[in-house]
Formats: structure tokens, sequence, C-alpha cells
């Protein structure tokens, strides 16, 4: 009755997404959610960038303050897509384990690769439902417009995506060796790297000794690449990807992190009794 | 004619979870079409055994294989065409069981997935909440639906651990019988983990009585009883379960 079991199926992958999908549409408030914490944040912090322009153009000083207000909005969503994707992966992957499914799906012909892959279309699609709406809001409200950026933007997203990819692999592959105890760092790793990848200041703002550890940040060029557009409206391909051979590696290890740690896993028997 | 390869076999399976010996050195062959319990109690190794059978869990030393297979090496070649059914595993409640069953068999590569979910409803009964979340079902009806599941694939080899657990017996009586229909209609091999003797005498044709993760008696149920000169796998159970002095005071 079964077809045949190739290395790599786009049905299987298909049968996942759909899965996720499946349970995205049967509960409002998770759809509300993905939107919900993007959208406050963008109003926050874009009221905070309205008041100090204000302030700016009362003291005279209102062009470069203009600048400093759209390159903090700017940094804002994309920290966002980059905290957003990767939730979308590990949340994706969490409701394996919420559900107490993961058994049945590692002894199906589902591969390791085809759920990756799964958990990868699920962060795109959990990204866009989250981010392009604040987007419009973001244009609507502050006339920052984040299509504005072009090509840049294409590559900000696909590395800031590859990066938290290789996040969310690790952070899954945790949660598989340690259980549920390990959930948390599903919600708060990328924070880690929120002082040091430079999103809201220059990396020269960095002590000069923390500046070589900023640059083997992925999303530490994004944020540059993002200010070198905004204030000298220039693409910096360079940057671009320099990100995406760090990323390349970064990638790599998650995905050898991940197998590593499933092997681990099924050498502590862990994988059958995992649940809530 | 080259010989018909066991469905399972196992050579020398050991798993050791630290200091503890959870199933210690077992070897075993277990026939295409045959129908085995796995009998012990608590802590005997059973599930560790299912689950070093399925590749979740890997064995510290020894090997096992399906239709010919090795797990540890190359499962991916035979996990479509066995499945798996246990309490120790459940489906996204929140998907509805037509929806579990649309992804499950999708996953397995079933062909004619609707024709064969429609099947399914009609031979477990599961028409009248096809439609429902998984999570909002009873326990019978969830049962039903693991067992739906594990068959979604019209697996060639079924593993099932403790399948009837949580179900009063009118409902476990129903679920041996579609086992025995699925069985005899599909031919196919079954592996089952039980502290249910009246289930293993009724669906077994064969018994292997594990103990500390150790193999101590292997043979058909009534072959079993007739050694231990007891009336009922279930006394031959305690008789292995709590050992000679036991089984001397008894007698």
């Amino acid at each position: 009755m079964s077809g045949a079991n190739p290395d790599f199926s786009l049905a299987r992958v298909g049968a996942m997404v759909m899965r996720y999908l499946y349970l995205m549409r049967s509960s409002w408030p998770r759809l509300a959610d993905l939107i919900y914490w993007p959208a406050v944040q963008m109003m926050t912090w874009g009221f905070l960038q309205t008041y100090i322009r204000a302030q700016s153009q009362a003291a005279g000083v209102s062009g470069r303050m203009a600048v400093a207000g759209g390159t903090l909005i700017g940094a804002l969503l994309l920290w966002d897509t980059l905290f957003r994707a990767q939730l979308g992966f590990s949340v994706s992957f969490l409701e394996e384990m919420w559900s107490r499914n993961i058994g049945n799906l590692l002894i199906s012909p589902l591969r390791p690769i085809e759920l990756v892959a799964a958990l990868m279309t699920m962060s795109v699609i959990r990204l866009a439902i989250g981010l392009v709406p604040v987007a419009f809001l973001a244009q609507w409200f502050f006339g920052f417009n984040l299509w504005g950026l072009g090509l840049g933007l294409v590559a900000f997203f696909v590395n800031l995506a590859l990066t938290s990819w290789a996040i969310g692999l690790v952070v899954a592959g945790l949660v598989l060796r340690n259980g549920m105890g390990a959930e948390g760092i599903a919600w708060s790793i990328l924070f880690f790297f929120l002082p040091f990848a430079c999103v809201y200041y220059p990396v020269s703002a960095l002590p000069e000794w923390l500046q070589g550890f900023a640059w083997c940040l992925p999303p530490t060029y994004v944020f540059e690449g993002l200010r070198a557009a905004i204030v000298a409206h220039a693409f910096r391909a360079d940057l671009m990807l320099e990100a995406l051979a760090i990323n390349a590696g970064l990638l790599a290890a998650g995905g050898a992190s991940f197998l590593a740690l499933l092997r681990s896993a099924r050498k502590a028997g862990s994988l059958l009794q995992m649940g809530e | 004619m080259s010989p018909v390869p066991a469905a399972i076999e196992a050579r020398a399976l050991a798993k050791h979870f630290g200091a503890t010996t959870a199933v210690d050195a077992i070897s075993f062959a277990i026939a295409t079409g045959s129908v085995t319990g796995l009998l012990g109690g608590n802590g005997a190794g059973k599930t560790t055994t299912i689950g070093m059978i399925l590749g979740l869990i890997a064995p510290t030393s020894g090997a096992v294989s399906v239709f010919g297979v090795d797990m540890a090496r190359d499962r991916y070649r035979v996990l479509g065409r066995m499945n798996f059914e246990s309490p120790y595993v459940d489906m996204p409640h929140r998907l509805t069981v037509r929806q579990n069953l649309r992804v499950f068999g999708r996953l397995y590569g079933v062909e004619n997935l609707s024709r064969r979910i429609d099947e399914l409803a009609e031979s477990l009964a599961l028409g009248a909440f096809l439609d429902r979340p998984a999570g909002s079902l009873s326990a019978g009806q969830k049962t039903r639906v693991a067992l739906a599941k594990a068959l979604i694939n019209e697996p060639e080899l079924l593993l099932l651990d403790e399948p009837t657990a949580s179900l009063d017996p009118d409902a476990a009586d129903w679920v041996r019988s579609r086992l025995e229909d699925y069985r005899r209609r599909r031919g196919a091999t079954i592996l089952l983990a039980s502290h249910n003797m009246g289930e293993v005498e009724r669906l077994c044709e064969r018994v292997i009585m594990l103990k500390e993760g150790r193999i101590v008696d292997d043979g058909s149920p009534r072959d079993l009883i007739a050694r231990y000169g007891r009336e009922s796998l279930e006394e031959v159970f305690l008789d292995v379960a709590r050992g000679a002095e036991w089984r001397e005071r008894s007698a």
C-alpha cells in the first residue's frame, strides 16, 4: 500500500506543513499571537521615535534624528524577523513535543531532513503572517517603508532566516536530547545575541575587544547593512556575502548538532516517552 | 529459493542505561505472519525492546533487523512497512481524527488515501468522531484512532505496546477482534507487549517471557501453561515474576 521511500520526499515535507497549517487554522489565538507582539513592539518604538523626532525638531537637530528614528524602526522590524523566524521553527517543533507526537514521527518514513525542511517552511509562513501586516502598519503609522529597501530587504531576510534556522536546529536537538526541560531555551536563546549583534547601534559602539565577536555573528552584518541602506542609501553586498558565508557554516554546524543530539537521544532512550 | 527472512531478528540485543541493564543480550526471531507476545512485569524490558526494534532506542550492543534490514543502519528502508501503537505516544490533539489520518497517510505514502480513511473509519467505527479534534475523544475512542493510525499503511509488521491499557473489557475485546481481523486479512506479523494475560492467550501463538531484561521462557501459551503445571497464563506469569520460591509455595 505504501509507495516508494526516497531519501527526500517533498510529499512528506508537504504532509508536515499541512499538519502545522491544520493546527494554525484550528486556533485563532495562535494566529493572533503571531501578529500581536510584533505590532505592539513596533507601535511602542514607533511612537518613541515620533516623540524624539518632535523634540529634536524643537531643538534644531531634526535631520540626524529622523535618520536615527528610521534605523530604529528598521532594526526593530529586522530583529523581530530574526526572533519570529527562530520561534516559527522552534515552536512548530515544540508542538510535536507538547502533543507527544514525536515518537510517531520518528518511527514513520519521515527523514530528519524532511522534518527540518517542514520546520523551515513553517518558519517562513509564520514570519510572513506576523510581519507583513506589521510592516504595512509601520508604513501607515510612521512612514517607514520597509519595502523601499528593495534588494537589500531580500538579502537581509535570507541571512536572518538562515541564522534563525541554525539556532532553531540546535534548540530542537537540545529538546530532543534533554526533554521539555530545555523548552525555555527556545524562547530565550536569541536574546543572548541582542547586545552583540549591534541591532540598535553600530559595531563601533562596542568595546574594541567585543567587536571581533560581533563580526562572527551574521545578524551584525545585516544590521550594519540596514544602517548603510538608510543612512547612506547604499546596498552593502559585501556585508551580505560575508553574512551568507558565516551562515553557511552556522547552518552546517546547526544541522550536525541536531543529528548528533538526535543520535544521543536514541542512545539515552528518551524519544519514546517525551511529552509535556 | 532463498528462505523468507524473519520479520524480526534480535541478536544479543542489549541496552544499558548507566548502571541499569534494561535488556540483557537477548536473541530471538519472530516468524513472518505470526503473532507473538512479549510478556513481563514492569521494568522487564518490553518497551525498551520494542523501542530498539523501531529504531527509537539505540542498542548498547547487539543488533536487530526487520525483514532482513539492520535497523541501526538502514531503518528507512523498512519503516514504511511497519507501524506502532502505544500509550507512550499520542497524536496532535487539536487536529481532527481525519486530519491526523491524512497527515500520517501522506507520511507513509498511502495511495487512495481518502478511500483508506473511509475503510478504517468503517472497520474501526470512527465515523461518529472522524471530524472531531483528537483531544476531545474518550480513552476508548483515542485507542481506536491510534489503531487507525497504526493501520493506515496496512503494515506488514505491527508493534503494539499495551494496546488495550485503560480500556474497559468490552472496548478491549472489540479492539482485539479488530486486530484478529487485520492479521487474518493482511497476514501481518504482530508483536504485542501486554500485561493482559487473557489478551496474550487469545491473540498470540507464541509468548516470549522477559524478566529483568532477559528471556526466561519462550513457547506457545498452551506449552507454557503445561510446562509450569498451571491452569492459566496469568499463573505462569506470577511464577516467572515471583520466582522459584513462590512456585514451590503455591504448587
